[in-house]
């Protein structure tokens, strides 16, 4: 069996990854899941989270929000709204998204719709643990 | 005859425009070139999104069994009473009649379904500032959508109504920096409203764009969806062949591509969820298509936006390749005209002293 698969990671605006890789990890909804080469076919649904994948040795990580997985054997496919890369994250902007959902939440205001808010502070923090390097885990 | 020094005055006016006309083509091209790339990286997400539904379709009972009803509201029919239009023009004046052409299907468009009540999402300035002379704003309470950023947007939230005929939003400014995340808000409210059955149906009025010479301007049907990665196109004008002539000469002169080149992830992507093997589903089917609806009403808006981009670029270009033409026939028919003012001018002088020397 090959040592790699065909990644591919695609937003509406740009295909963000075409490459090799030996290894993926994606955000699935109901949990991470880890893909090497020859997984059984399946699809998903992502939740709010971090990409980890292996292209020759060197580690790579991208914040996605929604999307959904098709893993084929040979081929692993992903449709994110919004995938980014470490560098292209505008910390300041997700700082002041934290902070407002964190504002909402607490607010004790009974108008604020608590998924959604919850929802935007989920982004905001991944998108800043991965701006930081950190892993999800 | 006129006189030489304001012809010569006349055809220095008409150089300068001509230079700005032509300065703002090959800006146009260059635009629509990127445009064009824009659009082109927005297809594979929405053939694999289409494909996963289809496929979906097949798998979870999306419709009922027994009565053929569909599930899930998005796909339901209802008496059209409440509509919802949403019209996309330019910011930006000085591309032909290209606002002029949306806003006239959208007045076709109003008049077909008149008797009903009828909001109007208007994107671009050119289109608002058309309808708001003719119709009411909602009553509006205005709230600004937070990470909007600049641009302004305005929102009625439910309740009277200032007319049938109503201007529900207004989308200035968001067509030069267009994202995906501007469609989605968008996509959201109209579902929302759609599912709180305060809206009936959803047009888009828009100039689709395939190529420069493959243009029609549409109303699709974005809400119900009919059928999946169809379109529903209920009113579609061609571009004549006129229009073709000279938007291929100026595509032509500016160095722009006819075809709009399949890229090269576009084959790979129809293929994207079709293959026959049984896939694991990590979520329900119904579940999983509950979910990628909202994202396929998003993706439908977000093209709409970018191919109407696209075809105001290739409009402006256009227009600005026709002024160009025509401001050099004008300096053309000007010079001649002096040079002409200039023979007979020296024509009477020599006459004047000839007949003055036959005179002595």
């Amino acid at each position: 069996m090959p040592d790699t698969f065909q990644l591919e990671i695609v937003t509406p605006e740009k295909k963000v990854v075409d490459t090799a890789a030996a290894e993926v990890q994606i955000p699935g909804k109901n949990g991470y899941l880890g893909v090497l080469p020859g997984h059984a076919p399946l699809i998903t649904e992502l939740a709010v989270g971090e990409i980890t994948y292996r292209d020759g040795g060197e580690e790579q990580r991208l914040a996605v929000a929604w999307g959904f997985a098709e893993v084929l054997p040979d081929k692993v496919t992903i449709l994110a709204e919004t995938a980014e890369r470490p560098s292209e994250i505008d910390v300041e902007r997700a700082r002041k998204a934290k902070q407002r959902a964190e504002q909402r939440l607490t607010s004790g205001d009974t108008n604020v719709d608590v998924e959604r808010s919850l929802n935007a502070l989920h982004k905001a923090e991944t998108r800043l643990e991965v701006a930081e390097g950190k892993g999800h885990s | 005859m006129a006189n030489i020094l304001d012809i010569r005055r006349r055809i220095r006016s008409v150089v300068n425009t001509r230079q700005i006309t032509k300065a703002m083509k090959v800006v146009s091209a260059a635009k629509l070139r990127r445009a064009q790339d824009r659009t082109m990286a927005a297809r594979p997400y929405a053939h694999m999104l289409t494909n996963v539904l289809k496929s979906l379709v097949a798998r979870a009972e999306i419709y009922d069994p027994e009565t053929g009803e569909p599930k899930h509201p998005l796909l339901a029919q209802r008496e059209e009473k409440n509509i919802l239009l949403i019209v996309v023009t330019g910011d930006k004046g000085l591309a032909g009649a290209f606002s002029a052409n949306v806003t006239k299907a959208a007045s076709r468009f109003l008049e077909s379904k008149a008797g009903k009540n009828i909001d109007i999402e208007a994107i671009g300035r050119k289109g608002r500032d058309f309808l708001r002379r003719r119709y009411p704003a909602a009553v509006v309470q205005t709230q600004s959508l937070a990470e909007t950023d600049e641009s302004t947007e305005k929102r009625a939230e439910a309740g009277e109504r200032a007319g049938a005929i109503q201007i529900a939003g207004e989308h200035v400014g968001v067509l030069g920096k267009l994202e995906f995340a501007q469609a989605r808000t968008l996509a959201e409210m109209v579902i929302e409203r759609y599912q709180r059955e305060e809206i009936d149906a959803v047009y888009i009025v828009f100039n689709e764009f395939k190529s420069v010479i493959a243009q029609r301007l549409i109303v699709e049907q974005i809400l119900p969806i009919e059928q999946i990665g169809e379109q529903t196109v209920r009113l579609a004008e061609e571009m004549t062949e006129e229009e073709k002539k000279k938007a291929k000469e100026a595509a032509i002169s500016a160095g722009v591509g006819m075809r709009g080149a399949e890229s090269a992830g576009e084959q790979a992507a129809l293929q994207f969820g079709t293959a026959q093997v049984d896939y694991i589903y990590e979520q329900a089917p119904e579940e999983l298509f509950r979910a990628l609806l909202p994202k396929y009403v998003a993706i439908q808006i977000f093209r709409a936006l970018l191919e109407s981009v696209a075809a105001e670029h290739a409009a402006r270009m256009t227009a600005m390749d026709s002024a160009t033409n025509n401001a050099t026939d004008m300096i053309d028919s000007l010079t001649l005209a002096m040079n002409r003012a200039r023979q007979a001018k020296i024509t009477k002088e020599i006459i004047e002293i000839v007949s003055g020397a036959a005179a002595m």
